[in-house]
């Protein structure tokens, strides 16, 4: 028997019926798309352009158009590599980890934040692709046989498993949201009356019915494929920081990185979701399915995760001290004290003051509040990335080949570009793509929409909790 | 003459088309269907299947589904995905072409579990999803063999095979509607 909690809030508010979650989130797919997204979409496809004419100013005059020298030789890209990824991990986090714990308040969250996922890592395959210089020879990364070259890849190197687990997570991420949208696919295409529109749904419903047995199926592979995701997930970022932690340059040798990486990736990406849901929740009328308590949910996972990467901040500096490795010493004094300082102290107020002030309630549940800090999350982890970057690179072993790194016109075009690609294609999304997992939400509108159905019958428990005083208005 | 015979032919036709007639209980709550699927199956009437527009829990046991054995499938995947991957790398630097790389054994198990871990994963989740949808009839097709559109928003579609002459449609339409179904449809589809 579904119990309905007296002291949770319900997650669905409104008085929804499994009618009403159908046409909420229809109709944004099926209306006519309305001005607001337009604009945003032409927003968009103007910063999609910008990363268009930088990559082609790449591709055509080489890497040179970037800001990068002897010293410095990876900046920005393998910043907002970093960051895209981490982005990314939010989604896999609501999708799979918070599955397996049975959190139901991720059922209206997580077919956009998956969405999120995918189009980030597309974000973030960029930056190395276009680092090669020669793109279209990217498949060299593959292991193919030796008449390609006089070598196999080395698979002792960080970066090849970077490969590895980049492709794998980015096509496992693609399959299990692509599996989450065949039933809901089925229901658009079940309400379809255009002859375009109903045979477009039917194909990429894959001929769903929504029998038992399939259901069954689903859900064994939804939950296995959730199962394989969390370390999947988890995985990823430790790899992504491999890439530093193996070298041997101060700053980036620690074994710290894994786990710091994994908790500020989902920090980030916890970020991205609220800012991106917020603006969602307003254009497409969701606030019935993405509540304040959602968002204070979110909140909470922010805290938990910006207070890990504070303390790991903390930690790394009290160890380089520690180790009484003067190098090591010397990259951390340089990171607060040298001329990147505002670097750091950026991320530092970004990442570690700001996200506390979710400690209180009020600015937990406030959307504008917890907008504006999400925003500064984002900042502040790109920050971090580029902290750990250039400082560590800019002042090597060598006092005579130090230098600074200053970004050319090029590099801020493809970062700028990346996010003009991102919200293209989340924003296509949006419009054509159910935004909000119908079926999850209707499985959990009865135990969690606070309204007792008229038509449940009386050998069933009655307990209606009139939950509507908690009901955000 | 010649019509007589056409009609004869395009009976026959019909008859091999083997069309199937279905009862269609229409449910609005999970708990009255689940309680009318153990019912109905108690008086003895086999119950093709369940449409429900999400995962019904429970529904499994109710209606006698057995457990999936996919968890077995994606076991032997994720089994041939590591040993592929360990073959792969130890073969390719330890036999093939083997090198010293930073002074380290040819064949470095431990920088070998990386790769190995992520083709695991990769083969247990797509082998995995590709048989679901091989065993389900799941790909992209135009005509989709749906009973009641409403299955996929709001109702819950009960589906009862009819056997000419065996199933006696009135009587099962009073236990459906006993079982609180709120309505009851025939639906005939061709095969």
């Amino acid at each position: 028997m579904q119990h309905v909690s007296p002291v949770r809030e319900p997650l669905v508010t409104g008085g929804k019926t499994y009618h009403d979650i159908t046409e909420d989130v229809s109709r944004q797919v099926e209306a006519k798309p309305n001005i607001r997204w337009a604009i945003a979409l032409a927003v968009a496809l103007f910063f999609l352009g910008i990363f268009i004419y930088s990559v082609y100013r790449t591709l055509w005059f080489g890497i040179g158009e970037w800001g990068l020298n002897k010293t410095v030789n990876w900046a920005w890209d393998i910043t907002n590599f970093v960051w895209w990824v981490g982005i990314g991990h939010a989604g896999t986090l609501i999708s799979a980890i918070l599955l397996l714990f049975r959190q139901k308040w991720r059922s209206s969250i997580n077919r956009a934040a998956e969405a999120m996922t995918i189009f980030a890592v597309i974000c973030a395959a960029m930056f190395p692709v276009l680092h090669m210089g020669r793109p279209w020879l990217a498949y060299w990364v593959l292991p193919l046989p030796n008449t390609f070259g006089s070598l196999w890849v080395n698979f002792n190197s960080p970066l090849l498993w970077d490969v590895f687990a980049i492709s794998t997570y980015f096509s496992v991420s693609l399959v299990f949201w692509y599996l989450g949208l065949i039933p809901d696919f089925a229901t658009i295409r079940d309400r379809a009356t255009g002859p375009i529109a109903r045979r477009a749904y039917a194909l990429l419903s894959f001929g769903w019915t929504g029998s038992a047995k399939h259901w069954s199926r689903y859900e064994t592979v939804s939950l296995i494929l959730a199962g394989v995701s969390t370390p999947l997930v988890l995985s990823v970022h430790t790899i992504v920081s491999m890439d530093f932690a193996t070298s041997v340059i101060p700053g980036w040798h620690t074994t710290i990185f894994p786990p710091y990486f994994v908790a500020g990736a989902i920090f980030s990406g916890f970020a991205m979701v609220l800012t991106l849901m917020l603006i969602t929740r307003n254009v497409f009328f969701l606030k019935d399915y993405i509540t304040l308590e959602h968002i204070e949910s979110m909140n909470k996972v922010i805290i938990l995760t910006g207070s890990i990467v504070g303390v790991a901040y903390i930690t790394e500096f009290f160890i380089a001290w520690y180790s009484g490795v003067e190098y090591e010493q010397y990259a951390f004094i340089n990171r607060a004290t040298g001329p990147y300082w505002w670097a750091y102290w950026s991320m530092m107020t970004c990442n570690v003051i700001t996200p506390q002030l979710f400690w209180f309630r009020k600015i937990r549940r406030s959307v504008v509040a917890t907008f504006i800090i999400s925003i500064f999350v984002n900042i502040g982890m790109w920050f971090e990335r580029f902290v750990i970057i250039v400082t560590s690179l800019h002042r090597d072993f060598l006092p005579s080949s130090w230098a600074m790194f200053s970004p050319t016109i090029i590099d801020v075009g493809i970062y700028v570009g990346t996010l003009g690609l991102f919200f293209t294609l989340f924003l296509l999304f949006a419009k054509y793509f159910p935004v909000i997992n119908m079926f999850e939400v209707k499985t959990i509108l009865k135990s969690s929409s606070g309204v007792q159905h008229s038509h449940a019958p009386e050998t069933m428990h009655a307990h209606s909790p009139n939950n509507q005083a908690h009901h955000d208005k | 003459m010649r019509q007589k015979q056409c009609t004869h032919i395009h009976q026959t036709i019909k008859r091999t088309m083997t069309n199937k007639k279905y009862i269609l209980g229409v449910y609005e709550d999970e708990d009255v269907l689940l309680h009318a699927i153990e019912n109905i199956r108690a008086a003895g009437t086999k119950i093709y299947t369940v449409f429900s527009p999400y995962p019904v829990h429970g529904i499994d046991d109710a209606l006698g589904i057995e457990r999936s054995r996919l968890p077995i499938a994606a076991f032997l995947y994720g089994l041939t995905g590591l040993s592929f991957a360990l073959w792969m790398q130890i073969y390719m630097l330890g036999f093939d072409w083997p090198m010293i790389i930073g002074g380290k054994p040819h064949i470095a198990l431990p920088a070998f579990i990386p790769v190995s871990f992520e083709l695991t994963v990769l083969f247990t989740a797509h082998g995995m999803v590709i048989t679901f949808l091989i065993i389900s009839g799941l790909y992209p097709k135009l005509k989709v063999p749906v009973m009641d559109v409403r299955s996929t928003d709001d109702k819950f579609i009960m589906a009862i095979e009819v056997k000419e002459g065996v199933t006696d449609v009135n009587k099962l339409n009073s236990l459906l509607r006993d079982n609180g179904a709120i309505e009851v449809n025939e639906k005939e589809v061709t095969k």
